[in-house]
């Protein structure tokens, strides 16, 4: 009952504050995004050729890993709601292996391609490549260490505003997840 | 462990999985075939769909405040529809 009345009132997940950061972070993403299809347009055929480089098998694994820890994430709120924050530790720390996953396999991935000679500066494609998913990747670490901070807030004793902080902290993940979503599309899929 | 089952959160999650393996297959020259075009567009449709869902559903804004959710969708398809346009304009 007093969950359906809250749920039928707005609410917002989370710090405004944190959603300012987030929107404009987006924004930011967005402008990228848009740079990187349209010098594509440029040069189709050497965007094509260095995405043949890339190992698909490794972003698709990535995505699997960023969609559950967003999920893991979605779960811990879920179950802390439900006073059960033991549970809700054991969720966020699911989340916590999936984004280390990911980040191991990132930087297998990246010694892959410098291994055989693809830098930063190989090309346009890379420089494209090493930036937005270096960025993207600055954003897990960065998500990495709120996580961590969620897990300690759960150790205490349970209250209104420690709700508030896992909504702002998971508000922030899931963007993190939204954006490699799209740039998986944008630099391994699109051709 | 079977009340994660009931949540709806959890069937988005399989459905995301499964819609990361579809763009997959279009990336891999599945689906349309030799239309490369025809496949791009469904990879960037399904990347946003994907995102739209996280936005509304992960994120929770279905039940945020209307100006919020208005921006956030508007993100979406701005994005996706200038995203598709540059691509099929240099097709």
């Amino acid at each position: 009952m007093s969950e359906q009345a809250t749920r039928s009132h707005p609410h917002l997940p989370g710090e405004s504050g944190v959603w300012v950061f987030i929107l404009g972070d987006m924004l930011m993403f967005a402008a990228f995004f848009i740079v990187f299809m349209f010098y594509r347009g440029e040069d189709v055929a050497l965007y094509a050729k260095s995405q043949l480089t890339l190992n698909q098998h490794l972003g698709a694994v990535n995505t699997f890993l960023m969609l559950s820890s967003s999920w893991c994430v979605a779960v811990a709120i879920e179950t802390a709601r439900g006073g059960r924050p033991r549970g809700a530790q054991g969720w966020l720390l699911s989340a916590m292996a999936c984004a280390v996953g990911f980040v191991v396999v990132k930087f297998f991935e990246y010694s892959e391609k410098i291994a055989a000679g693809f830098t930063l500066t190989s090309n346009d494609f890379f420089m494209y490549y090493y930036m937005l998913t270096g960025l993207h990747l600055m954003h897990v670490l960065l998500g990495l260490g709120v996580l961590t901070y969620l897990w300690f807030t759960l150790r205490a004793p349970s209250a209104a505003s420690t709700l508030r902080t896992l909504e702002s902290g998971a508000s922030f993940w899931h963007m993190v997840d939204i954006l490699w979503i799209v740039l998986f599309a944008l630099l391994y899929l699109v051709r | 462990m079977p009340g994660i089952l009931k949540l709806r959160v959890t069937w988005l999650w399989l459905f995301l999985i499964a819609a990361t393996v579809a763009s997959w297959e279009f990336g891999h020259g599945l689906g349309f075939g030799e239309n490369i075009r025809l496949s791009t567009t469904a990879v960037i449709v399904i990347a946003f769909i994907k995102a739209r869902m996280v936005i509304l559903d992960f994120m929770e804004i279905r039940h945020a405040p209307p100006g919020l959710r208005l921006l956030l969708e508007a993100w979406t398809l701005v994005v996706a529809t200038t995203l598709l346009a540059l691509y099929w304009q240099s097709a």
